[in-house]
């Protein structure tokens, strides 16, 4: 539906209807849902009053599967079954995943992003992470008794543009409106800084399970300026796991075979690591092969084993400081988030670099799903007098292929979105009436080092000499962080578009396909409930058109007017008459495009008046 | 008011050289706060298309106006008088000699003393012409002078940068 609903300012559009909007952070090794119930975000527990959801999926066959506390405990007893940490392979190609053999699973490259094969058949890592939300999304369904608005959905900062529309995605074929994809360290800094009321520059150190990253934000009156970011999207406590595994190995004199014996050391060191956090030091049995060592290991044995791991996180924290032009001491707080900021070391690190103890007042497991849950409520409209204002910045740059292998960067990385730039490039051969556009992320001069995003051709260029053409290809970056490139040839106007989607990861179709495979529900269920959702559609929008066109009817000449009230009257008999819900749809359809350019000028019209009045007050 | 409206029109500000850096930031927050897409989450896609590019329009202003660099390019071509960086590369002598003098500067500077020292003379420099360049344009009217100022500054911005980036080498 296009057709705005502008209530008054200060006025909810309907203080009766209440929107459940959720905020899902997604994590490498768990996930969860919080919500902001009476004016507090708090997380929703399952049955069992656990708020984790650990990010496993076991594929059980006949279509069966567990999601979660099952599918854990079942890892080292089913591995290749057993997804874990698919977060790590989301928008990943084979060749981007280090350590493949230490891992239990078979994958099969494909263009973009892997599959993994499971009894279930090959799995993509956008399935998998659909498993997750789609359980995130019932529990909070459950809650609350009523179906979801919408949810916002965490990344990592330094997440790229195809591990973004992989989890986007992963949201849709989980059946869920996202309303934003925010960033893990932004949202926890909105968790802190409401609940602290704090000002000036913060730093987010964020070492999940399997992501890294550090932002600094800037605070002040609500708005949320993230200055810069930073960080590794393949470093984070699964990485402390494996080389703490190695060691352990490596002292027992053993080697893993099979991959329920790979699975079960990971699991051992994951344990060890957690025990390290308390204690000094830890005497565990090392089996392998039937043989079982007794390995005793010491906090500083592990610590001395992941030194560099730690050194690289903050070698990233003195980037983001140099990109954003600030010195450590203008730092007023260190946030730490993520599970792996427990390890003692890391802490340490943290404090001795800022000269201050970090905040650790909140759940570092908990801080971005609250987070993502404020902003989803003011997303869906229920705090209409919210202060809350996100400005976030895109964290890798973009650019395109020029000749001999060169980048040439359009939008530099840490710059706020949304953005869009234009660059002018031009033929290199005479008549040439063809050029491809080869979109690639990163910041390596050499194409070869960054990752390619897209490529597309402009084709029908007038023949011409050579650099007599003006090419402009525009990048238009969303409030998402997802990218849109369009090129023009500015004296033909020859118009090439692309969303930069379908060329790696799933295109709509294949999404398309997955949904009417994995979520089928008795038909006759789905009938009523699809009529009972059409009927409330058709309501909310002749609603939202009448209070429309009460409000900014002096906008549109007779015709137009008319011509919208016989839409509204034929949606009303509709709704009435039709026990077809894709009948009523079209019938919404119809009004929603017969309102269309109403609806945008009614936009324009209100942002204008509302920037013309800022600038009138101020001078 | 509408897109095509001046940088300095959209940001209510005066159209000249010289401006408060924390004024530009509070007026880009109030104009974002009424523009930004997140604004309009909850009303459609129309409204997120126009509230799009209201808030890539009022960034883009953010950039040129917050940059003294950018802020004078792009008032020398409000004025008439544009930079054309790539066509017009004619400098005086003099000029060419000093940076000339401060490339070899910063390939031979070893250690951080001497790369600080560099540093300390080019952020002088630049302190100086931005002064000028205030002046040419805000009091003197001159656009054309201060597009030649603009590109003498364009030349030392680029060594700015190139000494950050050894900085930056040297920290690791």
């Amino acid at each position: 539906m296009s057709l705005l609903q502008i209530s008054e300012p200060g006025a909810s559009p309907d203080p009766h209807q209440r929107r459940i909007a959720v905020g899902i952070d997604l994590g490498t090794t768990h996930s969860l849902v919080a919500s902001v119930r009476n004016g507090v975000a708090e997380c929703l527990p399952d049955a069992e009053g656990r708020v984790i959801l650990p990010s496993v999926v076991r594929y059980l066959g006949e279509g069966r599967r567990s999601i979660g506390f099952d599918a854990q405990a079942a890892q080292a007893e089913d591995p290749e079954n057993t997804i874990a940490s698919v977060k790590r392979f989301m928008g990943r190609g084979l060749a981007d995943i280090g350590n493949r053999e230490k891992l239990p699973y078979r994958f099969a490259d494909h263009p973009g992003m892997v599959t993994l094969h499971t009894r279930e058949g090959e799995k993509s890592p956008v399935e998998v992470s659909a498993e997750i939300l789609a359980t995130l999304r019932y529990r909070a369904e459950d809650t609350f008794g009523d179906d979801l608005y919408g949810a916002v959905i965490t990344v990592p900062a330094y997440f790229d543009e195809a591990q973004r529309q992989a989890t986007k995605d992963a949201a849709m074929l989980a059946g869920l409106h996202v309303l934003r994809l925010i960033n893990e360290p932004t949202a926890a800094a909105i968790a802190y800084g409401l609940d602290n009321g704090s000002e000036g520059l913060y730093a987010v150190y964020d070492l999940g399970g399997g992501t890294f990253d550090i932002s600094i934000l800037r605070l002040s009156q609500g708005v949320f300026e993230v200055v810069s970011t930073g960080g590794d999207s393949a470093l984070g406590g699964d990485d402390y796991d494996r080389a703490l595994a190695d060691w352990l190995l490596q002292r027992a004199k053993v080697q893993p075979e099979t991959p329920t014996e790979k699975a079960a050391i990971k699991m051992l060191a994951r344990q060890v690591k957690e025990q390290l956090s308390e204690q000094d030091a830890v005497t565990v049995p090392v089996g392998v092969g039937g043989r079982t060592v007794e390995v005793s290991v010491s906090r500083n044995d592990f610590e001395l084993e992941t030194r560099e791991l730690t050194a690289r996180t903050m070698g990233a924290v003195r980037r983001a400081l140099r990109d954003a032009r600030l010195t450590r001491d203008e730092v007023r707080g260190v946030v730490l988030v993520g599970g792996s900021t427990r390890m003692p070391q890391v802490r340490h690190a943290v404090a001795e670099f800022f000269g201050r103890d970090p905040l650790i007042n909140l759940n570092p497991d908990e801080v971005v799903a609250l987070g993502a849950a404020i902003q989803a409520n003011q997303l869906a409209g229920n705090n209409p007098q919210g202060e809350l204002l996100l400005l976030d910045v895109i964290p890798l740059s973009l650019g395109v292929e020029t000749m001999g292998g060169l980048v040439e960067r359009i939008v530099p990385r840490n710059e706020t979105i949304p953005t869009a730039k234009a660059q002018d490039f031009t033929t290199f051969k005479d008549g040439q009436t063809a050029m491809a556009i080869h979109v690639v992320q990163g910041e390596r001069d050499m194409v070869a080092d960054c990752r390619s995003l897209a490529r597309f051709e402009l084709r029908g260029i007038p023949p011409m000499v050579a650099g007599a053409a003006r090419i402009r290809v525009t990048f238009t970056v969303d409030a998402d962080g997802l990218l849109k490139v369009s090129a023009r040839e500015q004296g033909s106007g020859v118009e090439a578009h692309i969303d930069v989607k379908p060329s790696y990861g799933l295109s709509d179709e294949q999404i398309a396909k997955m949904l009417r495979e994995s979520f089928t529900t008795a038909e006759a269920d789905m009938k009523a409930r699809a009529l009972a959702e059409a009927r409330v559609d058709a309501q909310r929008m002749i609603i939202a058109t009448q209070s429309a066109l009460d409000a900014d009817g002096d906008l549109l000449d007779a015709r137009e007017r008319t011509d919208i009230e016989a839409l509204m009257a034929s949606l009303r008999e509709t709704a009435k008459a039709s026990e077809d819900a894709a009948v009523i749809e079209a019938a919404v359809q119809a009004l929603a495009k017969g309102t269309e350019a109403f609806a945008a000028t009614r936009m324009n019209e209100g942002i204008r008046k509302a920037l013309a009045g800022k600038n009138l007050e101020a001078i | 008011m509408n897109l095509h409206y001046s940088d300095f029109e959209l940001f209510g500000l005066p159209q000249r050289f010289a401006q408060e850096r924390p004024e530009i930031d509070q007026r880009w927050k109030e104009l974002q706060r009424e523009a930004h897409p997140d604004r309009f989450a909850a009303q459609g896609h129309t409204a997120q298309r126009a509230a799009l590019q209201w808030s890539v329009r009022i960034n883009e202003a953010y950039q040129r106006l917050k940059d003294p660099l950018k802020r004078a390019t792009y008032l020398c071509e409000l004025l008439g008088a544009p930079i054309q960086a790539h066509s017009n590369t004619a400098m005086p002598a003099e000029f060419l000699m000093e940076q000339m003098e401060w490339r070899e500067a910063l390939d031979e500077a070893k250690g951080e003393p001497a790369l600080e020292a560099l540093a300390e003379r080019v952020t002088e420099r630049r302190k100086d012409m931005l002064a000028r360049i205030q002046q040419l344009l805000d009091e003197q009217g001159d656009a054309p002078a201060a597009a030649k100022q603009v590109r003498a500054l364009m030349f030392i911005e680029r060594i700015a940068g190139d000494i950050e980036t050894r900085f930056a080498h040297l920290g690791q």
